[in-house]
């Protein structure tokens, strides 16, 4: 099984994925967190992890939720997501490697 | 052109100018504009083979009739307002006309275009005319339907965000029977593509009918699906000789769960494209548009109309895709020209901009953007450039570059999704994907025998030939 953006790539080290988290603060869209159990995980919504992180422009507090919501959530796949509210879409969103 | 016949029409453009060249003219906000590249026949002065262009694409006949005086013809006339050189080119000039609103039906891309490119394009006191451009003011744009979801919601319904999303188109394009075409469609699918597309030729042939092609087609997509985790989807083209078939074709893929299907708008016609746009809207269908017969149109530089003209009459007709060319591939396009419709496609506003071909500023409101979608000749070499002039929303199309790996389809899906991917991943991080290319497919590839693969089958291949239609301000 697959999980749309990036799940072609080998999984993503940690100092990769805070790459792609900075990409997120750098365009200016907003980070959230989502994640589901692996047995439900084809349909649109996901389970928010708390509210998106609205204006939150540090990448180390972006990660450590994503953490907190991985350790609450074990076994779950956790999704991390760039909301670009000016163009009303995701601007991005993949899903992070198990820890 | 015959020169007998200049005395003739001579009198006429003379009148022409009398009444349709108008430089002070001060154009109004609701004005649809056009700016016309014209090579007039020797002797012609410009403001009368303007003011004639004016006059033959609005009010005027060739002559003076007295039903003119029974209407107010100030009100309705087209103006020519304007009169450019074009850079480099001591032959032919710009002409700029304003058409009053009320002169077409709203909401109806036909209407504007049986004035704007009518019985004008074969008139004996031009040699040839070109349309370059077209402003569609935000009254007029806000009567069409437009694209049947747009880009936004297409994200949303496939599930595919952060990334342009990868297309094929069937090969061999005729002849295949349905089952093995459906074949061809799961492998790629299943492989990592998002989207397969029929080719534009197939329509229902004897050797393999609509209904057939539909039914395989569709366990293919479902098969991917259930297998991959991710939302697929294959364009089943339901362009037909009537607008009832079509319309037959259409509900047949809604009944099987189609998320997409496919029209060609100018083969099919503004009239049905607009009418099938409409029904994708009310039937939440996605509509993917191909554009055979554009470069008859659009080819030669100094006659036809310009492509970036024909995007904004599919954007206003209506389709959540338009095929734009590649820049890189086999087909024509020189890139910052295609970078002006791919804008005037997807944007909510465009800026009059003359380094990109684009004549006009053109507010679209809210009327949604569709996808670019780069089709022909590309191959996974190209993905690094791809991504760079075309950004996310697009989609990349490769046919040749997926079923002729050597592997297999589902290889070459894998290869260029791999490829995509590494690409968008590079770019994230800030890189210059464009210089860095090679780099980053190469790495890439260490974790990908089907990317390794491709990237030796094809790296031979380029498709370096120069432009037939350069921009005026390159000629210069």
């Amino acid at each position: 099984m697959k999980n749309e953006t990036f799940s072609y790539l080998p999984a993503m080290t940690a100092p990769q994925v805070r790459k792609q988290v900075e990409h997120i603060v750098a365009r200016g869209w907003n980070a959230a967190i989502e994640h589901t159990d692996p047995k439900r995980r084809g349909g649109s919504y996901w389970t928010m992890w708390k509210l998106p992180l609205f204006g939150e422009r540090s990448v180390d507090r972006i990660l450590a939720e994503a953490e907190a919501c991985r350790k609450a959530n074990p076994g779950h796949l956790v999704r991390l997501i760039g909301y670009d509210n000016a163009r009303q879409t995701l601007g991005m969103a993949f899903v992070l490697p198990h820890a | 052109m015959s020169t007998s016949k200049e005395s003739s029409y001579r009198a006429g453009v003379k009148a022409y100018r009398q009444t349709y060249w108008e430089p002070g003219y001060r154009v109004r906000d609701t004005d649809i504009l056009a700016c016309f590249k014209i090579t007039p026949q020797p002797g012609v002065e410009r403001e009368e083979a303007a003011a004639a262009v004016a006059a033959e694409s609005s009010t005027g006949t060739w002559t003076t009739v007295w039903t003119d005086l029974l209407t107010d013809l100030e009100h309705y006339k087209g103006r020519a307002y304007r009169i450019e050189d074009v850079p480099g080119d001591p032959d032919r000039f710009y002409a700029f006309v304003a058409y009053p609103i009320d002169l077409f039906e709203e909401g109806s891309v036909v209407n504007v275009f049986t004035s704007l490119v009518g019985n004008v394009f074969g008139f004996k006191a031009i040699r040839a005319l070109r349309l370059e451009d077209v402003r569609f003011p935000i009254a007029y744009v806000m009567t069409c339907g437009g694209p049947p979801h747009g880009i936004q919601v297409e994200r949303d319904r496939m599930d595919k965000y952060g990334r342009p999303l990868l297309g094929c188109t069937i090969k061999p394009k005729l002849g295949l029977s349905a089952k093995n075409y459906g074949r061809a469609v799961y492998e790629c699918l299943r492989g990592g593509l998002d989207f397969t597309k029929d080719d534009e030729n197939v329509n229902s042939q004897p050797f393999m009918r609509w209904r057939d092609r539909f039914g395989y087609v569709m366990e293919a997509v479902k098969k991917a699906e259930a297998e991959t985790g991710e939302r697929k989807g294959h364009y089943l083209n339901v362009t037909a000789p009537t607008p009832e078939e079509m319309y037959r074709r259409a509900e047949f893929a809604k009944s099987l769960g189609a998320p997409i299907i496919m029209h060609d708008y100018l083969t099919g016609g503004f009239c049905a494209n607009t009418g099938l746009a409409n029904w994708c809207r009310e039937n939440g269908v996605l509509l993917h548009i191909h554009r055979a017969m554009h470069a008859v149109i659009d080819r030669n530089p100094h006659h036809g109309i310009h492509f970036r003209v024909l995007t904004k009459a599919l954007r206003l007709s209506g389709g959540d895709h338009l095929h734009t060319g590649t820049v890189v591939g086999k087909l024509e396009g020189d890139r910052q020209a295609t970078l002006g419709w791919i804008d005037l496609l997807r944007e909510k506003s465009v800026k009059e901009d003359r380094e990109r071909g684009i004549f006009f500023d053109q507010d679209w409101g809210a009327m949604p953007g569709a996808f670019a979608v780069a089709s022909g000749g590309i191959h996974v070499w190209h993905m690094p450039a791809l991504l760079a002039i075309f950004g996310d929303d697009a989609v990349f199309q490769f046919g040749g570059g997926t079923l002729g790996h050597p592997q297999g389809n589902a290889a070459g899906a894998t290869a260029n999704r791999v490829a995509l991917e590494a690409c968008v991943q590079a770019r994230n991080e800030g890189r210059s994907i464009e210089r860095e290319g090679k780099d980053i497919l190469t790495a890439a590839a260490r974790h990908s025998p089907e990317l390794k693969a491709a990237m030796e089958t094809w790296k031979e291949i380029k498709f370096e030939f120069d432009v037939v239609d350069r921009l005026a301000a390159v000629n210069a």
